[in-house]
């Protein structure tokens, strides 16, 4: 074939990348089960309220002044130059005066921001986004039915949606996993920003998923004498500038965000990075190989 | 397509983004219209439309409390909350406040207000008026209730229970003072179905107390004489004239047709918002810039065509943002920028294409149109599961998610445009000109 721009063997090691991929896949699973990720106020219901201070003091004298006003745990975290965020209970407006004024007291303050979440409301929206997660893999499962029904060579379409779907948990769950790290050691919670980018990263990484299967399809009607080896791994081939492109371009805008854009969308962007990293290599080194190990247990299968 | 025709299009897009820069930055098409005194060419300086998180302010969930409510009447007490709540407000000199119903919650936005704690304690302080009747055993009641006060055991009880007369019903109030006492008292007036209540109420309870109540705490007492008719009654509590005052007001404004009660509150202070819009729009610019130079490096001329087409996107996009209008909050500022990434994808797709068909030797136009012809169903499908998952993440329905699905879902629309007809068209304006033979370029 004339086509190939650039020969990398992408299937040298085609054991190693899944099992790397596995150990990272794992990682994280132990890590969801063993430290868990911290709900944010979204999802439990409670109070931020993050104020700067003229003077910056000690979270101890924060803990101290607040004391009398019995708001059970406190979680005081310094952000920014000045500024502090403090995490409670649900508390009403009155209360939410009474703190600001005790705070006052340290040093001239001034709210930045202030949220009160019921725990009716951080039930509701638990519910809703258990139902957003279950709607959209409905979609994604009907899309991925739909778009490989046409490439049945040499292993049937059902099992380049299987391996579409395997790869897409890996992309999702390593995330996860950083998060739950972030939420043991630095206190990070997942809250709805971060469920959207999950579910964002879904979206791109399918897609980086079909075009790498498209192109061995497209590929396969062409040739039909070569070994679906050498046809993967010259789609591999064909996929790698584009794909190295477009992950770029979105990264550059992410990393922007997460450097410039200020805290709010801090997490955020980061979930997409490192989702849309994963996506981006799972597509290249996890699918692939997934595919041919299939094609090659289940030949043995048929053999034996 | 003849090349005539492709220059057309070409000078129709220049123009139309020109015009529509223009559309979303003003100030130097009209500050040239001032200069050359033609100041009927000014065009509209309409601001973008800023989410609360970008310009500070207040988000508030009330939930209302529709227990004393027959489910028919449901959605005119809400309407009629939203009104006295929207009257409150008003009164308070927010700049376009939205008092929305959903259900059986009220959700309050007020944008760039300095004291948010004032503006629910008003909102909240909205007293609730109602008459309470006694009990059937309201003796049995006072006497468990005596007994409660001595032995400082059990529960003091309520001996009144409510009536279907509220605040709803009022027309007006007055303040007057008793002419033997020389107190203060609050004159009520109630409209025609109120009187009617009112009267029934009264002539049922001839001998018995009609205790009145705001916001659930009795303020006076009255024995009720004889059957009243007319609608008017007055509270004789032991107020002073400036409560007497502040109530009457109050009871202006509105009385509350339901109880209400805050579930959720989000405030973003002003210096915060302003930070947020800064740093946001720094981001984006940084980025872009970022891909523009990453196309041109990496693509060459079409990459700087490509970087052309991805300026008229951004144009496009923020004129749509301006006319539709689009709320933009922080969330949709990043859904915008991560759409931005996205856009240039379909621009690779062509490339990468158009490459690989002029390396096996077709020519200029033929490997053109065969590289778009390939590239076409992964460009479809890659902008089809983003909006995709966008719609279903705008049927969520909390106001981060909506943000971002909602810029995200326009921008990839936008995007798949821009790619297929713009960065197309200027491709083709290339075609059979010297350029198109200096291999490298390409």
């Amino acid at each position: 074939m004339a086509l190939v721009i650039m020969k990398i063997n992408f299937l040298k090691y085609k054991i190693i990348y899944p099992i790397f991929f596995g150990i990272l896949f794992s990682a994280s699973l132990f890590s969801i089960f063993y430290f868990g990720l911290k709900p944010g106020i979204d999802f439990t219901g409670g109070s931020i309220l993050e104020v700067d201070f003229e003077i910056r003091p000690e979270n101890q004298v924060i803990q101290e002044k607040l004391k009398d006003l019995n708001l059970g745990d406190l979680v005081i975290q310094p952000t920014g130059e000045k500024g502090v965020i403090i995490r409670m209970k649900e508390i009403d407006e009155s209360m939410h005066q009474q703190i600001n004024s005790k705070l006052g007291e340290i040093s001239k303050i001034e709210e930045k921001r202030f949220e009160n979440i019921g725990p009716v409301i951080g039930k509701e929206l638990r519910q809703k986004t258990i139902i957003l997660i279950l709607i959209s893999l409905v979609a994604l499962l009907i899309y991925i039915a739909i778009s490989f029904r046409k490439v049945s060579r040499p292993i049937s379409s059902w099992q380049y949606g299987a391996i579409s779907i395997i790869t897409l948990t890996f992309d999702v769950l390593i995330p996860i996993g950083v998060f739950t790290l972030l939420g043991r050691f630095y206190n990070v919670q997942f809250n709805i920003p971060i469920v959207t980018a999950l579910l964002t990263i879904l979206g791109y990484t399918i897609n980086d998923k079909v075009i790498v299967f498209d192109r061995v399809r497209e590929n396969l009607l062409r040739s039909r004498q070569e070994n679906f080896e050498t046809i993967l791994n010259q789609s591999l081939n064909q996929i790698l500038t584009r794909s190295l492109s477009t992950g770029s371009c979105t990264l550059f805008v992410l990393f922007s965000i997460l450097f410039l854009g200020g805290e709010t969308l801090k997490y955020f962007s980061l979930t997409l990075i490192i989702g849309i990293i994963i996506g981006t290599l799972t597509s290249l080194f996890l699918a692939p190989p997934l595919l041919l190990l299939w094609l090659k247990w289940r030949k043995r299968g048929s053999l034996a | 397509m003849p090349k005539k025709k492709v220059y057309l299009i070409t000078i129709f897009i220049l123009i139309l983004a020109f015009f529509l820069a223009n559309l979303t930055y003003p100030k130097y098409w009209n500050q040239s219209a001032d200069w050359v005194g033609a100041s009927f060419l000014r065009l509209p300086e309409k601001p973008f439309k800023l989410g609360l998180d970008l310009q500070g302010g207040t988000h508030l969930i009330y939930e209302a409390d529709l227990s004393n409510i027959a489910k028919e009447d449901y959605s005119s007490s809400m309407e009629g909350l939203r009104d006295v709540i929207e009257r409150r407000v008003n009164l308070f000199g927010v700049r376009e406040p939205m008092v929305q119903v959903q259900g059986e919650r009220l959700v309050v936005e007020l944008a760039g207000i300095k004291d948010p704690g004032e503006a629910i304690k008003m909102i909240g302080q909205t007293p609730y008026l109602e008459f309470r009747e006694q009990k059937e055993n309201y003796n049995e009641i006072l006497e468990k209730n005596r007994e409660v006060i001595e032995t400082q055991e059990g529960q003091i009880e309520d001996p009144f229970k409510a009536t279907i007369l509220t605040g709803k019903y009022l027309k007006r109030s007055e303040l007057g003072f008793d002419q033997t006492t020389n107190r203060p008292l609050v004159h009520l007036e109630f409209n025609e179905e109120g009187a009617k209540i009112f009267e029934e109420l009264t002539e049922k309870n001839v001998g018995k107390i009609l205790a009145i109540y705001i916001d659930q705490i009795p303020i006076s007492a009255p024995v009720v004489q004889e059957k009243i008719s007319g609608g008017k009654a007055q509270i004789t509590g032991q107020f002073t004239i400036e409560e007497a005052k502040d109530l009457v007001r109050n009871l202006n404004a509105g009385a509350l047709p339901v109880p209400i009660k805050l579930i959720s509150q989000q405030t973003v202070g002003p210096t915060l918002g302003k930070i947020s819009l800064e740093e946001s729009l720094k981001a984006g610019a940084f980025g872009f810039l970022a891909i523009l130079v990453f196309m041109i490096i990496f693509y060459r001329i079409p990459g700087f065509l490509a970087s052309f087409s991805l300026i008229i996107y951004v144009v496009l996009l923020l004129s749509l943002f301006k006319l539709i209008p689009v709320t933009l909050t922080l969330a949709g500022i990043a859904g915008f920028l991560l759409s931005m990434g996205m856009a240039v994808d379909a621009n690779i797709l062509i490339f990468s294409r158009f490459r690989e068909e002029l390396k096996i030797g077709k020519d200029y136009l033929a490997a053109l149109e065969e590289g778009f012809r390939r590239a076409w169903p992964a460009i479809r499908d890659g902008n089809l599961t983003t909006i995709l998952v966008g719609l279903i993440l705008f049927g969520f329905g909390t106001s981060f998610v909506q943000g971002f699905a909602l810029t995200l879902v326009i921008g990839n629309l936008i995007g798949m445009f821009t790619a297929i007809v713009i960065t197309n068209n200027f491709l083709k304006v290339f075609a059979r000109t010297k350029f198109e033979r200096i291999k490298w370029l390409w």
